[in-house]
């Protein structure tokens, strides 16, 4: 493979996802939601399966948040807004 | 298609399938196409109370693009073999 392409291919957007894999990552969801989680899989269309996952819902301003648990879970990629590495 | 084959690798085991409106479906996965599109069998809503009105439905097909998550065991998912899955896919998808 050569350097070319090696640097082409972090070039993409989506590569910044791929870095993350067996990572923990925070993706932010429609509808006030978020979900923290170690990233087994992604696509193009951010489709995504998280383990040991946590689901945070947000309703009011300093209202403490709804958390859920989750083993293992896929989220539709077109709910996602963003994807951001996580400490954790 | 990764998530085609992924899903199919879920045929009979049991799922949760929350969709966009927050009703909550638990059954066991029978098929699945390429939009994602699911069949599920032996249904109950976890959350009954709130929505009756699938009661006495006990097979449904579910529109892919009204899932928000699909919940499942951890033990049904070979992690590594998804995140190489994942890697192939995007060397796939730049080659494009």
């Amino acid at each position: 493979m050569s350097t070319l392409r090696t640097e082409q291919q972090s070039q993409e957007p989506l590569d910044l996802i791929r870095f993350q894999l067996d990572e923990f990552v925070l993706v932010k969801l429609r509808g006030a939601r978020e979900m923290k989680g170690r990233l087994q899989g992604y696509d193009s269309h951010c489709n995504m399966v998280l383990s040991e996952a946590q689901e945070f819902i947000f309703s009011e301003k300093d209202v403490e948040p709804i958390v859920k648990k989750t083993e293992m879970v896929f989220v539709r990629g077109d709910s996602v807004i963003l994807v951001s590495p996580s400490t954790e | 298609m990764l998530f085609f084959s992924f899903f199919k690798t879920l045929v009979d085991q049991e799922v949760t399938v929350e969709l966009k409106n927050d009703i909550e479906i638990k059954g066991t996965l029978k098929s699945v196409d390429q939009y994602l599109n699911l069949k599920i069998d032996n249904i109950s809503t976890v959350n009954e109370g709130k929505y009756p009105h699938l009661k006495s439905v006990k097979t449904l097909f579910i529109r892919g693009s009204t899932v928000r998550y699909v919940h499942m065991s951890p033990s049904s998912v070979d992690c590594t073999l998804l995140q190489d899955a994942s890697r192939r896919e995007a060397l796939v998808q730049s080659a494009k």
